[in-house]
């Protein structure tokens, strides 16, 4: 007897056939040659034209082939999601760009004494192989570190403040809030420099640094958590306090835990809008050269200072050297990212 | 409703007095007979609702509610949408005042106390008093067990022995089986129903009296409805359940005895209250009869 029961394999009958994978690489091929034509037979020129006229033409020959072939609401349908592959192209390009720039351009200073050693006894426009970024790497990780010790209580009880307590005083604080993300760096290195370092301690100094930074990163926690906080739904803060928990219980053990990995996200947002600045570490912490882990005396360095005087002086090597600032700072924020994300990661997805 | 479906919850009610706790249940009865004014003094047993008015705003919604719940009994209030058998439950464990602009009137006796009385803990109440929401809504971050548990935390409660009392809780609300082996999964990840009873099971943990169940199986399918209406029973042989449904069937199923709420467009009133077989087979009002025969609402 052979009546073998047909052996049923998974397939995809909605993937695309070869017949149309071909009709799509046919589309590209033509956008493909007829932007080198237009760009050849036009006054069109660069690598920019090219692309854009690309584009242009995979649009309009998806929407003629999905027109013939599958009616005009199909064809319009085609045309939304062009644009929209389009605008995500266009996003990519310049982060793309510039992570490409900064890799090419780093990697040459990316040498081992860069993280072993700082530019006490070298100047900018030594060759790339002496001195190095130990003290900005360390300067910029204790002030962030104190901005955000300073910060992360604050901002996100501020947030609490304003989404579960509910006070008389929740319009003015959101107002204030919504201020003080606008303010301009700058302003938070002079307030500092006026309140606290002219009057009182007289010097720059790291903790100076991690106060000003402070400052620009309250608001975007607190904002960002409130923004989160009002996600979680009403539900469960009433299911904690039906079974017998206190206000400040239920928002602990519930309400936080419920929104962790948006209030990492809000902290991860903080620590991105402090990381680069300049501004205020220029004037409150004194951008020292020398490796200095005591933030209550003496100068301190940090990245974006370390990039921004290697850049003024406009030799070769210390271009080098401001490129490799930045492609550590850039590897280490991506490296932050990734590792928060990992710890936050939201164990309900499967 | 014919009149036959309408026996079914008075045979049921007779099953239940001769399997459990007689001489309470009989009592439950008598006093039924009786039919007890409301208000004339204290109970001193159980949960007495006294003249309840209810705000928000300033649109009263609820209307001199009187009604008690003897211990042991199972409870369904009915209505139609919006007349305030919702707001009614939440003044029962004093979770309506947790809307903001909420306002109320009237007393709630457990066990002959106010509950409103100034220098309650209100956290203490809200234990003897547990509450099932229309929407499963176990915690997102916590395992099964963790939720089951969640209230001892909350309350700061100590319990002995954790696992044994994590066990007696899913048993109870029929879930025990289904999840004995996945007790460190996520909430989430169980079905509406499967929730629903987790969400019971979490409300028994801290061993209330009473029970509020505000539409607890409207977002769930016949087949979880029907194991949740198996847990009411079972439960009811130890605490005190009200039950808002929409469901009549259910409310027949399950029920000692209902109530009948209805709004004509201003606060929601309690038409009549008593035994469920006689409000479905000769209710004495005729709006109630109304209602329940399908007429209207
Ligand atoms: N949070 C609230 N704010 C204002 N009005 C409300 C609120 N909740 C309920 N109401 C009103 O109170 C009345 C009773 O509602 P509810 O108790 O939910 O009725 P039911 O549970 O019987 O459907 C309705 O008119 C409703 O619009
Ligand atoms: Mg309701």
């Amino acid at each position: 007897m052979s009546i073998d029961k047909p052996v049923v394999k998974p397939g995809k009958p909605w993937a695309s056939t070869p017949k149309e994978r071909a009709i799509d690489l046919g589309a590209i091929l033509l956008a493909a040659f007829g932007s080198f034509a237009l760009v050849a037979l036009s006054e069109l020129k660069g690598k920019l034209a090219y692309a854009g006229v690309f584009l242009l033409l995979i649009i309009v020959i998806n929407f003629i082939h999905n027109y013939l072939s599958r009616g005009i609401a199909s064809a319009k349908d085609s045309i939304a999601s062009s644009f929209a592959v389009a605008g995500v192209l266009i996003t990519l390009l310049p982060i793309t760009s510039i992570l490409f720039a900064v890799f090419e351009r780093g990697k040459a200073g990316l040498k081992p004494n860069l993280f072993t050693t700082d530019m006490k006894l070298n100047g900018p426009n030594d060759p790339i192989d002496q001195g190095g970024l130990l003290h900005a790497l360390t300067g910029s990780g204790i002030m962030v570190g104190i901005a955000l010790i300073i910060s992360l209580p604050i901002g996100i009880l501020t947030a609490i403040y304003l989404t579960e307590i509910k006070g008389l005083f929740t319009r003015p604080i959101r107002f204030l809030v919504q201020a003080m993300s606008g303010v301009p760096s700058i302003v938070a290195g002079l307030f500092i420099l006026s309140a606290i370092v002219f009057p009182i301690t007289k010097t720059p100094s790291g903790l100076m640094g991690g106060l000003a930074l402070a400052i620009l990163m309250i608001p975007t926690i607190a904002r960002t958590s409130e923004e989160v906080l009002l996600l979680i739904p009403e539900d469960l803060r009433e299911a904690g306090i039906a079974l017998g928990g206190t206000q400040w219980r239920t928002i602990s053990q519930i309400v936080v835990p419920a929104a962790k990995s948006g209030l990492i996200t809000a902290i991860i947002l903080g620590v991105a809008r402090v990381a680069g600045e300049t501004a205020p570490l220029v004037l409150v912490s004194g951008g020292g050269d020398a490796l200095n882990l005591d933030p209550t005396s003496g100068p301190m360095g940090s990245f974006p200072f370390y990039i921004w005087k290697a850049f003024t002086f406009g030799t070769n090597e210390s271009i080098d050297r401001a490129w490799a600032g930045i492609l550590v700072l850039l590897i280490l924020v991506f490296i932050l990212f990734f590792a928060t994300r990992l710890v936050g990661a939201d164990r309900n997805k499967k | 409703m014919s009149n036959s479906e309408a026996q079914d919850p008075l045979d049921k009610g007779n099953e239940k007095m001769e399997t459990t706790t007689p001489s309470s249940l009989s009592s439950v009865a008598a006093n039924a007979a009786a039919k007890r004014k409301p208000g004339s003094g204290a109970l001193g047993v159980g949960l007495e609702a006294r003249g309840i008015h209810a705000w928000f705003g300033d649109k009263m919604v609820l209307k001199d509610i009187s009604l008690d719940f003897w211990s042991g009994t199972v409870t369904a209030l009915i209505g139609p949408s919006g007349c305030g058998k919702s707001t009614f439950i939440r003044t029962l464990n004093r979770m309506h005042e947790f809307i903001p602009g909420a306002a109320m009137a009237g007393d709630v006796l457990l066990n002959g106390k106010d509950i409103y009385e100034s220098g309650t803990d209100v956290t203490k109440i809200r234990l003897k008093v547990g509450m099932v929401f229309q929407k499963p809504n176990p915690f997102p971050s916590m395992t099964i067990a963790d939720n089951v548990l969640a209230g001892l935390k909350l309350a700061q409660l100590k319990v002995q022995n954790k696992d044994d009392l994590l066990e007696e809780c899913l048993v109870r609300a029929g879930l025990w089986a289904e999840v004995k082996d996945r007790l460190s999964a996520y909430g989430g990840s169980l079905s509406g129903g499967q929730q629903q009873r987790l969400c019971i099971a979490r409300s028994l943990a801290v061993r209330p009296e009473i029970l509020l169940m505000d539409e607890p199986c409207s977002a769930l399918d016949p087949g979880s409805t029907l194991k949740i209406e198996e847990t009411i029973s079972e439960l009811s042989s130890t605490m005190t359940i009200i039950i808002v449904t929409h469901n009549m069937q259910q409310a027949a199923r399950v029920s000692d005895y209902t109530g009948f709420f209805l709004s004509d467009g201003g606060p929601g009133e309690l038409i009549e209250v008593g035994p469920t077989s006689e409000i479905f087979s000769r209710p004495k009002d005729v709006r109630t009869e109304n209602y329940v025969t399908g007429r209207f609402g």
